[in-house]
């Protein structure tokens, strides 16, 4: 019963730590002395070696490794550099645009999806499946950020009914917040749709040849609540599967399309740090992303176990 | 000899007229092709020159002189998209092939030997997965700075994980396989067996990954250079294309409608290639026909 979970989630630890030092190493070869950039060039060397004593800069490489990871995991991710705040601060801050996004376009995909890939299933080879898949397979190569200047040409320029970008904040009042976030949510969602509509078909296909499918048929279970009950669940695995790894792409995903939309994001801050050279920033928020991949991913695996009994024994 | 000289013959034939009659193949097929063909032709012949400035003729909508129209600096985007073509599929050849080239050694490498050696692989796989491609190009942006080649890296590293895997499940499946204990019977080393047996077996696997990969490169490459990541201007790229378009949607739509389709075809091109690819040579659909 333990078995599986303990040995997921220590693989989930190493993947954590090993992920904390490539972030580590990788931004503390970026050219550049931060307490430089800050002072200015007219700095004297005095003046920068001080800051640099201040803000650590000049303690031992290991040490100031232990020092960050310490700080992340007691939610402390620093000072930023340019604003001066807590990075902590300014993450939470544009975690409250990011998270939300990606939520929504999370459910939206998979409110889409799922009964796409449960009707195309269900009349495979039809016309039907054919229109639904075709559709898909259009889905999967049109890039987000484009479609999401489609989305603008047509609901905000030509309709009018949604603004072509900004977020007005949540204070401005929840409906106004969703608004803004409808078009984003949108874009982001509908590739990903098209993307878990034919993983969900070929998982049910799967699942639908099986004799249990048979079984419950023969037993007069209406094929409506065959495929609901008995068959979706089981073709639960892969669809989850995919649903975590869609989570991790939604989050990045945001990034871009946080820049379509000029929302006030984690993508547009990691933007600014990086042309700021605010690498505390850039630092956090990548490993911030990074954690959210590895728990999500291993959540996920840990899932299965719930959604099919035979997998909680396996070691 | 000449037995088995018309027994390839006839296996040849049948893969040939199954992968004619795959719809998604042959549309794939087209395409690609097609998409290869306007790069080559651009590195010879484009309709303008796509690194002259003409102001007069900025954002003029698509015509006989202009087919796509021009866009803010009066350059022609059909000219444009058939240079950018070049930087789009040279970005993610070159990610796939760096995918293949690390991560296929790998795999097999992991399939080959089992044990820690097959662990540590899988662990870096996670390690890998971990970042996706927009934020490990980011990073690598932050520290090396914009461009094609830091897309290149930042698109192949994140294509390793996914050869490997594929590789690596490919060769379990063969390993346990008579010929191979044949083999090993005979004397051949693993990596002997690796290179003449397991590899042409799993041949077949990777080159519909390989395509499905080479989609994605482009998607994340129109991406990176959107967000200006990737090539930077004056070479044209798609997504660089699409980033100019942007605040002049109510002007010049047909400045954004364009490239997007250019990247939409491409990728829908090599994704069809691949479904066909997998359902031709596997046996399991061949079943099915």
């Amino acid at each position: 019963m333990i078995a599986y979970p303990a040995r997921r989630i220590a693989i989930a630890i190493v993947t954590l730590v090993l992920a904390s030092i490539v972030v580590f190493t990788m931004l503390e070869i970026v050219p550049g002395d931060p307490a430089r950039i800050m002072l200015g060039m007219n700095a004297s060397a005095e003046q920068v070696a001080q800051l640099r004593h201040q803000m650590g800069l000049d303690a031992p490489l290991l040490l100031r490794y232990l020092h960050w990871t310490g700080g992340l995991l007691k939610l402390d991710f620093g000072q930023s550099y340019t604003y001066s705040v807590p990075v902590i601060d300014l993450v939470a801050e544009r975690m409250a645009v990011s998270l939300p996004l990606a939520l929504i376009a999370l459910a939206l995909s998979t409110i889409i999806a799922i009964p796409v890939g449960l009707y195309s299933a269900s009349r495979r080879g039809g016309t039907g499946d054919t229109i639904a898949m075709g559709t898909a397979q259009l889905g999967v190569a049109v890039p987000n950020f484009w479609f999401a200047l489609l989305l603008i040409y047509l609901f905000a320029v030509w309709l009018h009914w949604v603004p072509a970008g900004g977020f007005p904040g949540w204070d401005a009042g929840i409906g106004l917040a969703l608004k803004s976030l409808a078009l984003p949510a949108l874009a982001l969602a509908l590739p990903q749709a098209a993307i878990l509509a034919r993983v969900a078909r070929s998982a049910l296909i799967e699942v639908l040849s099986e004799d249990y499918i048979r079984t419950a048929r023969a037993k007069g279970i209406p094929r409506r609540a065959v495929l609901w009950r008995h068959a979706l669940r089981n073709a639960m695995i892969p669809v989850l599967t995919i649903m975590g790894l869609q989570f991790a792409f939604l989050l990045a995903g945001t990034i871009i399309i946080e820049n379509v939309f000029y929302l006030p994001g984690l993508g547009r801050l990691v933007f600014q740090a990086i042309n700021q050279r605010d690498l505390i920033v850039v630092k956090s928020v990548v490993m911030l992303l990074v954690a959210i991949v590895i728990v999500v991913n291993l959540l996920v695996d840990l899932s299965y176990a719930l959604v099919d009994p035979r997998l909680r024994g396996r070691p | 000899m000449t037995l088995h000289a018309s027994l390839l013959g006839d296996r040849s034939a049948s893969l040939l007229r199954r992968a004619l009659s795959n719809r998604s193949f042959v549309i794939g097929l087209v395409i690609a092709v097609a998409v290869a063909a306007v790069a080559l032709i651009s590195y010879v012949w484009t309709p303008y020159d796509v690194t002259r400035l003409v102001i007069a003729d900025r954002t003029r909508p698509p015509s006989l002189a202009h087919w796509f129209g021009t866009d803010h600096f009066g350059r022609d985007i059909l000219s444009m998209i058939m240079v950018g073509a070049r930087n789009s599929i040279a970005v993610a050849l070159v990610a796939v092939g760096i995918g293949m080239g690390i991560g296929v050694p790998l795999g097999c490498l992991a399939a080959a030997r089992g044990g820690m050696l097959d662990e540590a692989v899988m662990r870096l796989n996670d390690l890998v997965f971990a970042f996706p491609a927009l934020l490990s190009a980011i990073m690598i942006t932050a520290v090396f700075g914009p461009g094609a080649l830091n897309a290149i890296i930042a698109i192949g590293i994140f294509n390793i994980p996914v050869f490997a895997r594929v590789a690596r499940a490919g060769a379990l499946s063969i390993w346990p396989r008579e010929f191979i204990l044949a083999a090993r019977t005979a004397g051949k080393g693993k990596i002997l067996i690796t290179i003449e047996h397991i590899l042409p077996n799993i041949a077949t696997l990777l080159l519909v990954q390989g395509s499905i990969q080479f989609a994605l490169g482009i998607l994340a490459e129109a991406g990176l250079s959107y967000v200006g990541l990737g090539a930077q201007p004056p070479m044209p790229s798609w997504g660089r294309m699409l980033f100019d378009a942007q605040t002049r949607m109510t002007v010049a739509p047909w400045m954004a409608m364009f490239p997007g389709m250019a990247i939409a075809i491409t990728v829908l091109g090599f994704n069809l290639l691949g479904d066909g690819l997998a359902d031709i040579l596997d046996p399991r659909s061949r079943r099915r026909q």
